[in-house]
């Protein structure tokens, strides 16, 4: 699945890093706790956060994660520094208004797999 | 000319800033076509390291070094140290405040990351020296 479908199916909105909806990504991993995605997620992986802060770029960033999925309707309250930071880091960041249970559980019924499982 | 060390100061409780010496470190990793799992490894050390600083320290400084054979994360810093060393690197236990915990941090899971990430990892912390991480990475 690439993060254009991801879009298509959270009806999210691309915030940043629009130039690369074509990636691919191969697991996904949802979590509010940043070392929880960096003990347990791999690389190409989409993550679903409530988080909006450049901490979470900065997270992604390290772990060469695919993109990222803001949810709960956050649109509003990324922070311009995220927004700035992602762009430099060349990271995907799509808003849903969808909560995470629902925006995990859309990825999940198409297919889309829970790190640990994609290979 | 090619860099083979960062030295990063980072300041404390500065969560704007933080992840910038480890996101330099990773940079200069790129350039010596490190393994791409040894340079995650590495991230993940020096990220977690800095956030530790920035949440726990009262500032300190981070520093990555790449070696023939290995890369040396550490992490120095100017106290308070950290009171209980074994508690510290159990899984999910966390001293983090709580308005650090709502920008995602305080998991617990930080020190546990660094070893579970490192080959061999050097922890010294004293209420008087302050806190000393090494965490060494092999490259083969």
């Amino acid at each position: 699945m690439n993060l254009k479908k991801v879009n298509q199916l959270v009806e999210g909105k691309v915030v940043a890093g629009e130039e690369f909806l074509n990636r691919e990504i191969k697991a996904a991993y949802g979590a509010d706790l940043l070392s929880d995605v960096l003990a347990f997620t791999e690389s190409n992986t989409l993550l679903l956060t409530g988080l909006v802060n450049s901490q979470v770029v900065r997270t992604a960033e390290m772990l060469d994660l695919s993109g990222i999925v803001v949810v709960r309707g956050k649109i509003e309250t990324v922070e311009d520094h995220t927004l700035e930071l992602a762009e430099e880091c060349n990271i995907t960041i799509i808003a849903t208004e969808k909560t995470m249970f629902e925006s995990c559980g859309i990825l999940f019924h198409h297919g889309l797999k829970p790190c640990g499982y994609a290979n | 000319m090619e860099t083979l060390k960062v030295v990063w100061q980072v300041e404390k409780m500065d969560f704007t800033r933080a992840g910038e010496g480890s996101s330099k470190i990773k940079k200069m990793l790129h350039q010596f076509s490190i393994r791409p799992d040894i340079m995650r490894r590495v991230a993940i050390i020096s990220y977690e390291a800095e956030v530790n600083l920035v949440i726990h320290s009262f500032g300190g400084v981070l520093q990555g070094e790449v070696f023939p054979d290995k890369v040396v994360v550490t992490a120095k810093d100017k106290g308070p140290g950290i009171e209980d060393l074994s508690k510290a690197m159990k899984a999910g236990f966390s001293t983090a405040p709580l308005e650090v915990r709502e920008l995602g941090f305080g998991a617990g899971m930080g020190l546990p990351n660094i070893k579970r990430s490192a080959d061999k990892l050097d922890l010294q912390s004293s209420e008087e020296e302050g806190t000393e991480l090494v965490a060494t990475v092999y490259l083969s």
